[in-house]
């Protein structure tokens, strides 16, 4: 066959092993005229070395042999989402997706329609041929009532399959969109105003205005079971009364781009995450027995904080460190717990079974965790709560009362401050005074001011018999 | 520098010191901390963040951002890698570099947001349809969510393949400290293959489509010969292993567990030692078989025994046999986890 060259394809097509000068396209399908007007346009506006086509996976997948650009070939109807990923990475590049009614209108109709209701900044080219053509002819969300197809073998049933789905019209009730409008390849002035859609298409994305989508109708003789002229006609009687050719939305000459939300910039990871006052990394010291934490209570009683604030005094004195919320089953509606693991060497299962020290702040979370404290080990259970369950062997009670002190000092919140100064001053923790004020203080770090008055409060705590 | 954060935040770290240029995904607990930290971050430094539809979208977007030449990432759990898995298979399909984050969910179905490993064999050997397998970390701790995000970025890149980072929700959520470098990574070019929309990538294509069998064919052997390859960067980590007569063999927050009834258990005069793969796809399997030679092994484990069988189909293929029927596992499943005095027991009942 002779070579005739044409304008942003390549000279030969290496498919299937073979170079060929054809295309994969039957006699007469939509997509073969479609595919020399993006070829074109693209070539004629001098986009090749700029524009990054999405390919679909339906007849249109082997564009990637034809048009002399870059490619990407992505997976059955994620045309849309891929482009999205690709507009994102390269906004400087011109991003055309290439999608089927099979691919757009039905597996991937969600990706597709939120990429343009989100205004991502690629052209879309959607070409309707009522139909699945590449997987043998089967019924498309576009399909025409009545219409025969693979699996409407008595023809499209509206009162089980609904009606043909209008993109378009759907895709216009989204506000991003810049470009909308449908056309058809059915005849000669078809093409031409076919050809003009497409340049705008390309226009927008060279711009950077914003979405575009171009719907095309498009026969597909070989499915339609017709001759080419026959088939070309069937898209002008009875597809175009179906999906009316027109321009739907054109804000091209005055769209102006959203503004952007302000983000506070920085220039590298270190900036981003630097710390004052970073604590260096912890020690080894075998010497040091490790302690396991455990803080129970109410939601609001500031339990998730203690828990902090003993992680943070460890972390002063460069002990290993782990902090976690209650996970899994523990989880009750309204109570709150967290583990600390405090330790002189790495510290393994972070899940605090048996703790050396409970501090229990309400009823349930004595119930709930004092069988389980290890034999030498310490609760300290607010005095308001009932102790109807005798501690295990071993284990020494200790009744604080942290709540009513709080409230006596007129800061009912600072109950877990209370807790924290039983803690210290009965040295429960293993570490220093000096290292748990220091972290007390360190977790106002947003309120200086309440740091202080804890510390005062704190102190006036230890002082209690 | 240190910074005592949620391993959860560590991650989004990782990936922006490893040069991650964008952020697509789509909420789901236990996983959301990262989109959370990345929402916040990845702008703040010039980067993208994107909120995608769904799951099946944040993995195409992804094929899209790879294809593009950019790294890019995602975190999920559970339901939402499952929807990815048509996407990593194109991802390996088109050898483009990617990095997924599991956060491991209870399951099947919506389970729960308890942790589980039960997403094993879809983390691990490849969920999606096709010869392919992705590279696989678990980390096991707050600087390793960080360590193994950066790891799983330069073997995406090294390997040109979707490396998935396989955690859980329980560690998720932990707090520990974190020593964060002074340097951070470029993001690699990629200009020889991708499609970047410039003069020099204009001929470059991106697919997974052969449709000629005997090239499909070369190209499922090439993808298996670099899955060969990849073993030497296979990682494992071992603790109080040489002269153990019982191994405790665990990955993640399950390796932890092991360290600590191995410790219990010395403290009982038993000798315990513990084995981790580090990396799960490639497998450490040397290191175990020199490890586990002629010990007794005990796995732990958050899932049904998928693991258990990973250990033993790498200890068949060392021609350690007899250690792999041998075999015994300790699991616990739905969200619960495997306790210290349990694994103890079990690890007595064997000796
Ligand atoms: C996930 C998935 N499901 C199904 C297919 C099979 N498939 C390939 S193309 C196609 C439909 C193509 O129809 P359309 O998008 O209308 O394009 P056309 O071939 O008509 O141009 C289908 C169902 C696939 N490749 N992947
Ligand atoms: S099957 Fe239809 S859509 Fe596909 S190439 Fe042939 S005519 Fe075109």
């Amino acid at each position: 066959m002779a070579t005739i060259e044409q304008k942003g394809m390549y000279k030969v097509f290496p498919r299937s092993g073979k170079n060929v000068s054809y295309t994969h396209y039957c006699p007469g399908c939509g997509h073969g005229i479609i595919n020399k007007l993006i070829a074109e346009a693209c070539a004629e506006m001098g986009l090749q070395d700029e524009t990054i086509f999405v390919d679909p996976v339906g007849c249109g997948v082997f564009t990637y042999y034809y048009w002399d650009a870059a490619h990407i070939s992505a997976a059955h109807g994620r045309a849309s989402a891929c482009a999205t990923g690709v507009s994102r990475a390269r906004p400087d590049a011109v991003t055309i997706a290439y999608q089927g009614d099979g691919d757009l209108g039905a597996i991937g109709f969600n990706n597709a329609f939120q990429a343009a209701s989100r205004g991502e900044k690629f052209g879309c080219i959607f070409v309707n041929n009522s139909l699945y053509g590449m997987t043998g002819g089967q019924m498309a969300p576009t399909t025409l009532e009545g219409e025969k197809t693979t699996t409407t073998p008595f023809g499209r049933d509206s009162s089980l399959t609904g009606y043909p789905l209008h993109v378009c019209e759907v895709f216009n009730q989204l506000k991003a969109p810049v470009y909308i409008a449908r056309v058809s390849v059915a005849d000669t002035r078809r093409i031409m105003q076919a050809k003009q859609a497409i340049r705008k298409v390309f226009q927008i994305q060279k711009e950077k205005k914003g979405y575009a989508i171009l719907e095309i109708l498009a026969p597909c003789p070989t499915n339609f079971k017709m001759t080419p002229d026959k088939a070309a006609q069937f898209v002008i009687d009875e597809m175009e009364k179906e999906f009316p050719l027109g321009v739907f939305r054109d804000e091209t000459a005055d769209h102006v781009n959203p503004k952007s939300v302000e983000v506070p910039l920085v220039k590298s990871c270190m900036e981003l995450f630097q710390e004052k006052d970073s604590i260096p990394a912890a020690i080894n010291d075998a010497g040091f027995a490790e302690k396991r934490f455990k803080f129970a209570g109410y939601g609001g009683q500031g339990i998730l904080s203690l828990g902090l604030t003993v992680a943070e005094a460890a972390r002063l004195e460069r002990r290993h460190t782990l902090w976690f919320p209650s996970y899994g089953p523990e989880q009750r509606g309204g109570s709150a717990n967290c583990s600390v693991v405090v330790s002189g060497t790495p510290i393994g299962s972070p899940t605090v079974e048996h703790p050396d020290v409970l501090v229990a702040m309400n009823q349930p979370a004595y119930e709930r965790f004092a069988a389980d404290v290890k034999p030498g080990g310490t609760i300290i259970v607010d005095s308001t709560v009932p102790v109807l369950v005798e501690p295990p062997e071993g284990v020494k009670l200790i009744k604080w009362p942290a709540i009513k002190m709080a409230e006596e000092f007129g800061v009912p919140k600072a109950a877990n401050t209370m807790m924290l100064a039983a803690l210290k001053k009965f040295a429960l923790t293993g570490l220093t005074a000096e290292n748990l004020e220091t972290a007390l203080i360190a977790s106002f770090k947003k309120k200086p001011e309440l740091g202080e008055k804890n510390r005062e409060l704190l102190r006036k705590a230890e002082a209690h018999e | 520098m240190t910074k005592f954060v949620k391993s959860n935040e560590a991650v989004v770290m990782g990936a922006l010191y490893a040069g991650c240029e964008i952020y697509f995904g789509y909420p789901i607990t236990p996983a959301s901390e990262i989109a959370h930290g990345a929402a916040k971050w990845f702008p703040m430094l010039g980067r993208k963040f994107v909120q995608a539809e769904c799951e099946t979208a944040s993995i195409n977007m992804m094929f899209g951002a790879a294809g593009a030449g950019k790294l890019s990432m995602t975190a999920t759990s559970g339901p939402g890698f499952s929807l990815m898995q048509e996407g990593l298979s194109y991802l390996a399909g088109a050898e483009l570099p990617a990095v997924v984050i599991d956060v491991n969910r209870a399951g099947p179905g919506l389970g729960n947001v308890y942790p589980e490993q039960s997403d094993y064999t879809s983390a691990v050997k490849g969920g999606g349809h096709g010869n392919y397998s992705t590279f696989t970390l678990a980390p096991a701790s707050a600087q390793e969510m960080f360590d193994l995000t950066v790891k799983a970025f330069e073997m995406a890149a090294k390997w040109r393949t979707p490396a998935v980072v396989f955690a859980d929700g329980l560690q998720g959520q932990m707090m520990e400290t974190v020593e964060l470098p002074d340097t951070e990574m470029k993001a690699p070019d990629f200009s020889a293959w991708a499609a970047e929309g410039t003069p020099a990538t204009r001929n470059n294509l991106v697919k997974s489509i052969y449709l000629d069998a005997k090239q499909q064919e070369e190209f499922n052997r090439h993808l298996q010969a670099k899955y060969a390859k990849m073993q030497a960067d296979a990682m494992s980590e071992s603790y109080l292993a040489d002269d153990a007569e019982i191994l405790l063999v665990g990955f993640g927050i399950s390796s932890r567990i092991a360290r600590t009834t191995a410790e219990t258990l010395r403290k009982e005069g038993i000798k315990a030692g513990c084995f981790r793969p580090i990396t799960l796809n490639p497998f450490p399997r040397e290191d175990l078989a020199k490890v586990a030679a002629g010990k007794k092994i005990l796995t732990i484990e958050l899932d049904a025994g998928q693991f258990a069988d990973d250990v033993r189909l790498n200890l068949a293929k060392m021609c350690l046999g007899a250690e792999a029927a041998a075999l015994k596992m300790i699991n616990r499943m739905g969200g619960e986890v495997v306790s210290v005095d349990d694994a103890v027991k079990a690890a007595k009942e064997m000796i």
